[in-house]
């Protein structure tokens, strides 16, 4: 059994992002570039699924050349193989041409399964896994906080608002995980070693079979017309705890009615 | 005027929150014709024409509940085939992430996720989100056929309007509709109080709580509050609590009279979720923490320390819950 994970560079999420003013492109050159913290949980998902048998990962990437840091990091927990699909006509693709790329890429690599975070830290549109199902008219069973693989079949427990739906289907299947699904593993160094001479296939469109006005900004239709500093709330008084903490809230509390 | 197609889901037999919201938006943009996919959906017509929806396509088969996304997909993209709306407006829930998800990849649509708003602009239209924590807020224009929006829940405030019946159209599932993922069975996990997104009070933790069990303070505290507990990223990714709770970019949005954010630090993903509170207080041991510059009261303090102080102080004034 083969099972792809999709993972993403991103800026460090506890730094503030930026958009370059004319292009309203990601600036990608300032701050440190990391591995989507969500990625983390599929890539964990993947290999527990795979376990110690034949069973191979291979993790999925679109994004500017540097992006193969991220696909190294995945072969260190345990990833056999990598593809990293990069290209300047890439710049400024949209949910969808983006599934378009992933999907040809999927499709190339012929997983049972694909696994993908809920969403990305960054972009948080949440819509690329779903839409890389539908391309590839696999089922799709998203947000799962347990998964396990049976036979053919592969079955989730889905978050839902007031608890969880079992849901079940067919392989092969996309899967998005949420965060705290499982314990993500630390690269060892014999990981990190050995990821160094692991197979990464960098294939270009042409080699997927992509139409270039499909993907990138040609192939997306929204553009960012206006980005503007978002209005911060004041703060108010701040209070040592001596002791009385607890007392001055309740007070608060009081004031405002809440109790 | 545009046709402005709205995805309209039920909670239980009745009109969502979120669609009533996303219904009162749709009809300062156009047209709004509301798509209900729901065995039930034959008594939510009449209050989708309440809140603005002029005609409303229902379609009633199971399917819609037994699987997941697949056949609501294929039966919107259907009637999205036929009449060519000018947008298609999704609440930013479970499911319809999933549908427009599904939907648009079928037909080829752009997609904006977490829209706050949407406008009519240059004779299409642009909606607005918020990006890097809620510090930026962008406006992007859409332009292609039937552009997709998902708005977040709270963006709008839903008010009725003063529409007649609505006139009704049944939709048939496409027979060749993939079915895909089958669902088994639904676990509701016991709960008491409010809900996150309709409670009046939050209670939220973060890592300062120090350990999940500690989670019971807060579920106390809310009690005697009548309010709900959220939590931020760091302890849902640490499988103390369920993805559910999680307040922030990645996770609810919420706007209570109150929200208590113990041991969060505040980092901006956190913040962007709850920062439209009416009032903020927070307990966090540093006194550097970012969520000390947006609350109204900060107390520098263990949350360990000052929760049950805080419980046992509102005990001894006779809140009892």
């Amino acid at each position: 059994m083969k099972i792809a994970v999709l993972v993403k560079q991103i800026p460090d999420p506890s730094g503030v992002g930026k958009l370059d003013p004319t292009t309203h492109l990601l600036v990608r050159d300032q701050g440190e570039l990391v591995l989507d913290p969500g990625d983390s949980y599929g890539i964990e998902a993947a290999l527990e699924i795979a376990g110690a048998g034949e069973n191979q990962v291979v993790a999925i990437s679109m994004g500017p050349e540097g992006a193969v840091d991220v696909i190294r990091k995945a072969m260190a927990m345990g990833a056999a193989e990598g593809v990293l699909i990069s290209d300047e006509r890439l710049r400024g693709s949209d949910a969808l041409a983006t599934a378009r790329v992933l999907a040809a890429a999927v499709k190339k690599a012929e997983p049972d399964l694909l696994i993908a975070c809920t969403e990305s830290t960054d972009g948080y549109t949440g819509i690329v896994p779903a839409a890389i199902a539908e391309l590839l008219g696999w089922p799709s069973l998203t947000f799962a906080k347990h998964l396990e693989v049976t036979g053919s079949k592969v079955q989730i427990h889905r978050q839902t608002p007031e608890g969880h739906d079992v849901v079940e289907a067919d392989l092969p299947a996309v899967v998005t995980v949420t965060g705290g699904i499982n314990e993500p593993r630390y690269p060892t160094l014999k990981g990190i070693v050995a990821s160094r001479s692991r197979p990464l296939e960098q294939p270009s469109l042409e080699d997927l079979g992509i139409d270039p006005a499909t993907v990138g900004a040609a192939g997306s239709a929204q553009k960012i017309v206006k980005v503007e500093p978002a209005a911060q709330r004041e703060g108010g008084e701040v209070i040592e705890d001596d002791g009385s903490g607890a007392q001055r809230i309740a007070d608060y509390l009081a004031e405002l009615k809440v109790i | 005027m545009a046709r402005i197609f709205v995805f309209t889901e039920l909670s239980g037999s009745e009109l969502s929150p979120v669609s009533q919201e996303v219904l009162t938006k749709a009809r300062q943009l156009g047209d709004v014709e509301a798509v209900i996919l729901d065995p039930q959906a034959a008594g939510a017509t009449a209050a989708a024409g309440q809140f603005g929806a002029q005609t409303v396509y229902i379609g009633a088969d199971k399917a819609y509940r037994e699987f997941v996304a697949q056949p609501a997909a294929a039966a919107l993209a259907d009637l999205v085939e036929q009449h060519h709306p000018d947008l298609i407006l999704f609440g930013a829930t479970y499911d319809a992430r999933d549908i427009c998800a599904r939907a648009s990849a079928k037909l080829g649509l752009t997609v904006v996720a977490n829209a706050t708003d949407v406008e009519a602009q240059g004779g299409g239209f642009a909606a607005a989100s918020s990006i890097f924590g809620g510090t930026q807020n962008v406006l992007t224009e859409l332009s292609g056929p039937s552009p997709c929006v998902l708005m977040r829940p709270k963006s709008v405030t839903a008010e009725p309007a003063s529409g007649g019946p609505p006139k009704v159209v049944e939709v048939a599932l496409p027979e060749s509709a993939p079915r895909g993922a089958r669902r088994l069975d639904s676990v509701v996990a016991p709960a008491s109080g409010p809900t996150l997104e309709e409670a009046r009070v939050v209670v939220s933790g973060g890592r300062g709580l120090q350990d999940p069990a500690n989670f019971e303070l807060l579920e106390k505290l809310a009690a005697l509050l009548h309010g709900a507990v959220g939590a931020s990223r760091a302890v849902v990714d640490a499988g103390w609590v369920p993805y559910a709770r999680q307040v922030g970019q990645t996770g609810k949005t919420v706007k209570p009279d109150l929200y208590l954010a113990c041991g969060i630090s505040g980092a901006m993903q956190h913040t962007v979720g709850m920062k439209g509170a009416k009032h903020i207080v927070a307990i966090n041991r540093d006194r550097d923490a970012p969520i000390f510059k947006i609350c109204d009261l900060g107390v520098v303090g263990d949350a360990l320390k000052v929760l049950p102080a805080l419980i046992a102080e509102l005990e001894s004034r006779g809140v009892s819950g």
